[in-house]
């Protein structure tokens, strides 16, 4: 169906372009509208009422506001991948092809047959769902809770990943403007003439403010040729920058503020290689919030038909968009404010059914404009609107004295006065505080640095705030540290604002307080009888203001019907406590680049493009890839894969990376002695040239890492932590340095990434070893003994170190050199180990050898085991003092029932192992109070050919030998295992000596 | 939230890592157990001025010792941890 007359576009005027015709579509049915509309314009320009069903009574709505505090035309913007819901038509930009649907209905907008909640509208009362669904627990799964979502939910979402892509930036400034009405345009002049470094936010795409809508006259000129000319000269200042599409949504510490630039948002699809939205973080020396006012609803029966409208953007509709949301207007006000959309409307051609003023009297300015126009004043209050999906059709009004009257109207303005947006200035847990001449809360503190100006500081007036901003751009450069001269400040008119608070007008039927959590005035009075009387509890229990929109046209009346209902003033009742953010933000922005494979930073091995080359399985290791095991072609599963991997080790010689080990250089004449506060071992006995193991205690005397350091000088040693602990290590070694041992002459620095060192094992290591090292170097058991290290030559005159350590329980070395040659070094290992038959490893061989010989490691330091659990009690030096050595003594830790590690072989050979399986006294039933302990660690054994494994048992050393029972309810597995000597494979160490 | 390294100069949180109270003090090899447990877990919860220990991690790797408000987050100074030994971290 295509409709492209706009049978409710005015002739002329607006901020349109009407040389840009756009199409769109809304619920399948094409339009059209123009360059410079949004998507609520251009539904209204086309006669649109209906564009939504609301949350809980799936009521009719249409659109109630123009700006980013709309609660009722929500709809799902786009389609496929990118559909994008509960997005406010009032801000959506307009362009060519754009594709939206009303959401919350079902099956279509006119006939939503979840309508029928309204006749079961008493359950739906405040506090429904503590209620309701109490009781039995079970239905709340199974009936409650999808019914609910199927019936409450708003839009839907995509469903599958977003393909458009976020960024982050930071920018710094002297001055930060949020707004860019007159008090923020006058802001930035008076900042900017002076010579500060201005960011100016403005959410909207086109820089004005209410006097896009408002006009009025500046400096003795229009509204508008003052906008063009001020931002002429901003643009001419060096350090003014505007940003359009931008919104400011919270306030951090230390002068940050979080900003959303929507930087695509207004085209079908960003072009290439742009970024959909921006998430920026603006360090200011000073902001100033101009964010302006949000006028607010009068609550009275049927305040949610279509056709009902704030008064300030039924003008905004109407003088900017061009576009008439009704053609018979009726005004119901509480201010003089509130008569500017008669003018307005009158301009337009628009008739004007009626005026119904609350306040006592209406000045005789307006007088005169009634009798001219020829429509009637009414004194009195709305007490209901009749009507339907249609929109408004019939006005009813209780006047003064008690009289009725009713009014045909095709759309209501209403005005209930303003609201400055205090959302910024609050953040910080900012109370604002009550102005009884405007019936409003301001600004009464704000976060450091911050100030308000203008509407948003409640001067409501064109020149007050054009002044108010002046005065603040002007001092907040001046307190940044900006010592220019402001020039004159723009001069406009000052309006008299004269507003008689009312907020409810009490009659039957439904009258909205939250439109979009469709929250009535009985509901609040409902929560006051009930006793949740405080503002937050109000909140929680009727949820007025927590739904997207944040409450920003529904918090303060339903403050003021419960300080009514309550018998308090409104200050009294208080408000509740501000949150961002202002808008909401997608978690796509906030994620920027960081999602899939650039979550966070990933680190290659020296080795990795040789590993990928050779097909190797890659395994992620913190930030790590490191090759997993090497398959080769015939192979059926890793299993087999890494069996031969161990096989070939242990039968010849095999390499492994382990760059990724955290390498640390301790150097200074107090470098031995450093080691030995932080390890629970002696570091300054080792001679020049060995290696020891070394363990690291928390001050809470658990293990907090191990790993071997050689002491290549006498004032120099070299350290290595695990991969998973490389920064840590780093961190808390930096920490006993500099705070509690600074009498103490070493320094730390990090070489994780300057070395590329490999681990070469197996019976045939020193036979590839001589084939790469210096022929000079000597290799042999005496030359180069167990837990040598030492600088080498190696063939072409490169240096490596040499460090004579096993992890594999074989003979083996680990060799270092300068990073930018592990690619070479590996290429080279490859060659001349040919004939010895040389079998590159990955992580899961590495692991089976080291559970072969019982050797502990992540499973094992899991930050509850002791030196004492590990099997390492004799490592822990009495003679010295050490991280973690007093409270390692504690009675706990020395318990003789501690669970220590222990190794565990099925009784059934042929069975497998699963890490994770509880250990239960054979026979009993397994239950915590007889649960000895658990699986950690476990492999298949090529080398004993079945399924080995580590535990940490119950005084396990005892039981070696035991037969007890592995219950693993997460797998349904039970079967008896054998505790055993941890170490399977050479326990007396021969083969790495020899 | 921004920290000024006396090092590095006004930099962003994210640079850093918070340890905790800084007041406790490592009790002298020989201490009772007694004072070496109060010294890992007892912390005061101070609603107002406390001193922490920050590692600026993302930067020279200084252990700092920041004077902060748990009220309103205020930093009102930042020093090197313990003088002689971090001071060499800038030198
Ligand atoms: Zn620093």
């Amino acid at each position: 169906m295509v409709s492209l007359a706009q049978t409710h576009r005015l002739e002329s005027g607006g901020l349109i372009d009407r040389s840009a015709p756009l199409n769109f579509s809304f619920d399948g049915k094409i339009f059209a509208g123009f360059q410079g509309d949004t998507l609520a314009s251009a539904l209204i320009a086309n006669g649109v009422k209906l564009v939504g069903r609301s949350f809980k009574y799936h009521r009719p709505r249409g659109i109630l506001t123009a700006g980013s505090e709309e609660p009722n035309a929500l709809v799902e913007l786009r389609s496929g991948a990118r559909r994008e819901p509960n997005t406010k038509a009032t801000t959506a930009e307009l362009y060519d092809g754009l594709e939206a649907a009303s959401q919350n209905r079902w099956p279509s907008l006119r006939h939503d047959l979840m309508a029928v909640n309204q006749l079961f509208a008493p359950i739906f009362v405040a506090g429904f769902y503590y209620k309701t669904f109490m009781w039995p627990a079970k239905f709340w799964e199974a009936i409650y809770e999808p019914a609910i979502r199927r019936a409450a939910g708003l839009g839907r979402a995509a469903g599958v990943a977003d393909p458009d892509h976020y960024d982050k930036a930071w920018a710094h400034c002297d001055v930060l403007i949020a707004g860019s009405g007159p008090a923020g345009l006058a802001a930035a002049l008076a900042a900017g003439r002076i010579g500060a470094r201005v960011i100016l936010c403005e959410e909207d795409f086109v820089l004005g403010g209410r006097l896009l809508a408002d006009g009025g006259t500046i400096d003795s000129m229009p509204a508008a040729e003052w906008i063009s000319r001020t931002l002429a000269e901003l643009a001419a200042l060096p350090d003014v920058r505007i940003m359009t599409r931008t919104t400011l949504f919270g306030v951090y510490d230390g002068g940050t503020y979080g900003a959303i630039e929507q930087v695509n948002d207004h085209l079908p699809s960003p072009p290439q290689h742009q970024v959909r939205q921006r998430l920026w973080r603006i360090v200011a020396k000073r902001s100033i919030v101009a964010a302006g006012a949000i006028e607010r609803p009068i609550v009275f029966t049927g305040n949610d038909t279509p056709g009902v409208m704030m008064a300030s953007a039924m003008r905004t509709y109407v003088a900017r968009y061009a576009a008439a949301p009704a053609r018979r207007v009726a005004l119901f006000t509480n201010n003089a404010d509130g008569w500017r959309t008669v003018e307005t409307a009158l301009g337009a051609g628009l008739q004007i059914a009626a005026v119904v003023d609350a306040r006592p009297d209406v000045s005789s300015e307006h007088r005169a404009l009634a009798t001219k126009a020829g429509f009637p004043v009414l004194n009195g209050s709305v007490v209901g609107v009749e009507g339907g999906k249609d929109g408004v059709r019939k006005i009813a009004v209780s006047l003064i004295g008690g009289a009725r009257a009713e009014v045909e109207a095709d759309g209501l303005a209403v005005s209930g006065g303003w609201n400055p947006a205090v959302g910024l200035t609050s953040y910080h847990r900012g109370r604002p505080k009550w102005q009884d001449d405007i019936s409003a809360f301001v600004p009464d503190s704000a976060p450091p640095g911050m100030m308000a100006a203008g509407a948003a500081n409640g001067a409501y007036g064109l020149g007050a705030c054009l002044r108010q901003g002046f005065a603040a751009g002007a001092a907040a450069a001046q307190s940044a540290g900006r010592a220019g001269n402001p020039g004159t400040a723009p001069v406009g008119d000052d309006e008299t604002f004269s507003l008689t608070p009312l907020w409810h007008v009490a009659g039957k039927g439904k009258a909205f307080v939250d439109y979009q959590h469709d929250v009535t005035a009985s509901d609040i009075e409902l929560a006051q009888r009930e006793g949740f009387e405080s503002v937050e509890h109000l909140k929680r229990y009727t949820t007025l203001g927590m739904a997207t929109d944040q409450g920003k046209t529904s918090n303060v009346a339903g403050l003021a019907i419960m300080a009514a209902v309550s018998a308090k003033s409104i200050p009294e009742t208080g408000t509740t406590i501000y949150r961002p953010p202002y808008v909401p933000v997608a978690i796509g922005a906030f994620a920027g680049h960081h999602r899939d494979e650039n979550f966070h930073a990933t680190r290659l091995t020296p080795s990795h493009h040789w590993a990928a080359e050779q097909g190797a399985v890659f395994v992620d290791t913190g930030l790590w890839k490191r090759a997993q095991w090497y398959p080769r072609s015939g192979e059926k599963d890793w299993l087999e894969s890494v069996t031969r991997e161990v096989k070939a080790v242990r039968g010849g010689v095999g390499f492994c990376d382990v760059s990724t080990l955290g390498k640390i250089d301790v150097h200074g004449p107090d470098a031995g002695a450093f080691l030995d506060r932080v390890y629970i071992n002696t570091f300054s006995s080792l001679a020049v040239g060995k290696a020891r193991y070394g363990l690291m205690l928390r001050e809470d005397g658990m293990v907090y890492d191990d790993g071997t350091t050689s002491r290549l000088a006498e004032d120099h040693y070299f350290l290595t932590t695990t991969t998973a602990k490389a920064g840590p290590v780093m961190q808390h070694l930096e920490f006993c340095r500099q705070v509690l041992f600074p009498e103490l002459d070493a320094q730390l620095t990090s070489v994780s990434d300057q070395w590329a060192q490999f681990s070469i094992a197996g019976p045939k290591t020193r036979d590839l070893l001589r084939e790469i090292v210096d022929p000079a170097e000597d290799l042999s058991n005496e030359g180069f003994p167990f837990m040598g290290a030492r600088e080498v030559a190696l063939r072409g005159g490169i240096k490596a170190r040499l460090f004579r350590i096993s992890f594999s329980g074989e003979m083996a070395f680990e060799i270092s050199v300068p990073a930018r040659y592990g690619d070479a070094l590996v290429r080279n290992l490859m060659l001349a180990g040919k004939q010895f038959g040389v079998t590159p490893y990955g992580t899961e061989a590495l692991g089976v050898m080291r559970i072969e010989k019982g050797h502990v490691a992540g499973p094992e330091l899991n930050g509850t085991t002791t030196a004492a659990d590990l099997g390492l009690a004799k490592m822990m030096s009495t003679k010295k003092d050490f991280v973690g050595r007093v409270m390692a003594g504690r009675e706990a830790l020395v318990a003789a029932d501690r669970q220590v590690v222990v190794g565990i072989k099925p009784t059934d050979k042929t069975r497998r192992l699963r890490s994770g399986a509880h250990v239960i006294p054979k026979g009993e039933i397994p239950g915590p109070d007889n649960d000895l302990g658990y699986v950690t660690s476990v492999c298949f054994s090529p080398t004993l050919d079945q399924w080995i494994g580590l535990a940490l048992v119950e005084r396990g050393r005892e039981r070696i030998g035991e037969i007890v029972h592995a219950h693993d309810p997460l797998r349904g597995e039970d079967y008896d295992v054998e505790l055993c000597n941890p170490v399977f494979y050479d326990p007396d160490g021969g083969r790495q000596r020899g | 939230m921004r920290i000024v390294c006396p090092f590095c100069g006004e930099r962003e949180l994210g640079e850093f890592t918070c340890l905790g109270d800084a007041k406790p003090v490592r009790p002298a090899a020989g201490a009772s157990a007694d004072e070496v447990f109060d010294y890992v877990y007892l912390r005061d919860n101070v609603a107002g001025e406390t001193s922490e220990h920050w590692y600026h991690g993302g930067g020279c790797r200084a252990w700092l010792k920041i004077t902060r408000n748990t009220l309103t987050h205020e930093i009102s100074s930042v020093e090197p941890a313990a003088g002689v030994g971090a001071a060499k971290v800038g030198a």
